[in-house]
């Protein structure tokens, strides 16, 4: 008894050593770029520590604007995504299960097009865009759908397959609910997490774009650190620990407001006692 | 909860079709208002399709639904006044069980206090107040049928449809909740359709019992009489164990290794059949040691089932079923050389495997 209950306890004190080891290993490769991208972006000429680059970011009014922009995008392009994105697949699964794979295969088709190959097949239409409708940048956001559609697919498909869909629609729709009602109280509250992946990652694929912009000639976040790192390397770094940073606390908080954890609603005793072992019927 | 008076429900000549595969062929039923209706059959008989032609959550290729005297046969599953359990659990997980039972009342825009209060009485109703606060993942299988069985009820629909709402549950919990449901539907007097592919589960519950096939329905009628007058021989199979024993049928009887039984249908024709012997028809008349005759074998084995056991005799051309209680069956242990007696009681005859002798 005592030997395997030492046993264990080694076993589970390697475990532990081993998780250490590579959450260090993955800080350390991730970390030291950007520690060197902190130095360099507060070094000086004479080496000494200086803001100034930090500071004159401000300086840079293109710079406000593409990152106002990048900002725009990600949002539009997170919202066209979804509302695109999740009654398709919804209905898809209720109703048109044969069309499944077609769906999926249409979904993941933009992952085996470069960047390049999309911007010249989508040159004609934003060429038509610009003359007839509007120059925006934010109608990158079109391309942009397509370019995340892959990975959100990928994210809202795996919570669709956690949640018995055709069930919780059937129970729904007899108590009453219309199809609005049924999405928006019922598959979506239970897809949160997968909405909120596809979020992020649409967020950090629109905040990382340069190829489409770039070549469109629009001028985003990554682009502008592009013609920024030209002029003044320094701030260029500066802004793109900026950006990096920026985009984490984003990310964090996004994941933090839609990934609390439920609490037992109006039942005090069993909000202390945390979830019970449910006995049998 | 108040009581409340059931409606009439009928299905008339439906059809349902997917591809060249017909789920239904021209189903008819009529439910009394208030009735619990089983409808029992293998997979693939029909009996989940006619559930959901009801609930409309299918489209019917022909025929009408009348529930209450209204013809629903067009309207959508979210305006039937329907109160439906899955059998697949569906409560939704983001709600606790009292929300899941108010959601419901919700969408028929009840307040929000007077649906708190209709869903905790609700719950009460299925013994499950003290769990008003859980959510699904923190309840059993059986509790969380329980909520659905009170969410489906807290709308005080006018039909109650249960598709196979126990099969997920293990033996024990499935008798004790189908007691608790068949209590509910009589408290409640609501008209109930329930689908189960488990004979002692319809059996038990149902007011009327219909045995499906292939899209239709082989007999409908009380548990009992469809257990003892079984209409055809696929009734006769599918609900408890059947003999098959060879015999000739003569003058309204059929006449099996010497012993002469009546028939379900006395006109049918004279000739070789097979008759279908309950297990329970048969009797152990004592032992046969030395003995020899048509109805003499060796019993092979004895199956315990609690108060009864089941007995498996070899008559050397053929294996007989005989059921008997447990402490009669005790006296004739494997190896027993034993006598069988057939009871009396009016069977069916099989011409042949595939054409039934049926009126």
């Amino acid at each position: 008894m005592a030997l395997a209950r030492s046993v264990q306890r080694t076993r589970r004190l390697k475990l532990q050593a081993f998780r250490i080891a590579v959450f260090a290993l993955a800080a350390v490769f991730f970390l030291i770029p950007l520690s060197a991208m902190v130095e360099f972006s507060t070094r000086a000429n004479n080496g000494s520590r200086t803001l100034e680059y930090w500071q004159s970011i401000t300086t840079y009014p293109e710079m406000t604007d593409a990152i106002v922009a990048s900002l725009q995008l990600a949002v539009i392009t997170s919202l066209v995504m979804l509302v695109l994105l999740v009654p398709t697949m919804v209905w898809v699964r209720l109703k048109l299960h044969r069309l499944n794979r077609i769906v999926e295969f249409i979904c993941l088709l933009p992952l085996t097009i470069p960047a390049i190959v999309l911007v010249v097949g989508l040159f004609p239409m934003y060429i038509w865009l610009g003359t007839n409708l509007s120059d925006s940048i934010l109608t990158l956001a079109l391309a942009y759908v397509v370019l995340v559609l892959p990975y959100c697919y990928r994210a809202l498909d795996a919570g669709l397959g956690a949640i018995d869909v055709k069930t919780l629609t059937e129970a729904a729709r007899s108590l009453g609910a219309g199809w609005f009602t049924v999405m928006w109280r019922i598959i979506v509250p239970n897809i949160s997490n997968a909405i909120l992946n596809a979020t992020l990652l649409s967020v950090a694929l629109v905040l990382g774009e340069y190829t489409i912009a770039n070549n469109l000639l629009y001028n985003n976040l990554q682009v502008e650190l592009v013609h920024l790192g030209r002029a003044s390397a320094g701030t260029s770094i500066a802004v793109a620990v900026g950006s990096l940073f920026f985009a984490f606390v984003l990310l964090v908080a996004i994941a933090f407001v839609g990934g609390r954890p439920r609490r037992m609603r109006g039942d005090p005793v069993a909000a202390v006692a945390g979830p019970l072992q449910a006995s049998q019927a | 909860m108040s009581e409340r008076a059931g409606v009439e429900v009928r299905l008339e000549n439906l059809v349902r079709r997917y591809g060249t595969v017909t789920a239904l062929d021209g189903l008819s039923l009529t439910l009394a208002p208030g009735e619990l209706v089983a409808l029992l059959g293998p997979s693939g008989c029909g009996k989940t399709t006619a559930l959901r032609l009801l609930a409309g959550l299918e489209e019917a290729d022909q025929g009408r639904i009348v529930i209450g005297g209204n013809d629903v046969t067009g309207l959508p599953t979210n305006r039937r006044n329907i109160g439906m359990v899955f059998q697949a659990y569906s409560l939704f997980p983001h709600m606790v069980a009292w929300e899941n039972v108010a959601f419901g009342l919700q969408m028929r825009h009840v307040g929000t206090a007077e649906r708190k209060k209709r869903a905790l009485e609700t719950l009460e109703l299925v013994g499950l107040g003290k769990f008003a606060y859980r959510y699904a993942n923190q309840m059993s299988g059986g509790q969380q049928q329980r909520v659905a069985l009170a969410r489906a009820l807290a709308i005080n629909p006018q039909v109650l449809l249960l598709d196979e709402p126990l099969s997920a549950l293990d033996a024990k919990v499935r008798s004790r909740l189908r007691d608790e449901i068949r209590r509910v539907q009589l408290e409640v007097g609501i008209t109930t359709l329930f689908v189960t592919h488990d004979q002692e589960e319809a059996l038990a519950i149902a007011d009327r019992v219909g045995v499906m096939q292939a899209g239709k329905l082989e007999q409908l009628g009380p548990p009992t009489l469809v257990y003892s007058r079984p209409a055809t021989p696929f009734v006769a199979d599918f609900v408890g164990l059947t003999n098959r024993m060879a015999g000739t049928v003569r003058g309204g009887a059929v006449e099996v290794r010497g012993a002469s039984i009546p028939l379900v249908h006395p006109d049918t024709p004279d000739g070789p059949a097979t008759a279908l012997v309950r297990p329970e028809a048969v009797t152990l008349a004592g032992n046969a040691d030395g003995e020899s005759g048509p109805l003499t074998g060796t019993v092979i084995a004895v199956a315990f089932l609690g108060a009864v056991s089941r007995v498996t005799v070899d008559l050397g051309d053929t294996t007989v079923l005989a059921q008997l209680p447990t402490s009669a069956a005790s006296q004739h242990p494997a190896g027993s050389r034993v006598r069988l007696e057939l009871r009396s009681d009016p069977v069916l005859v099989q011409r042949e495997e595939t054409a039934p002798v049926a009126s």
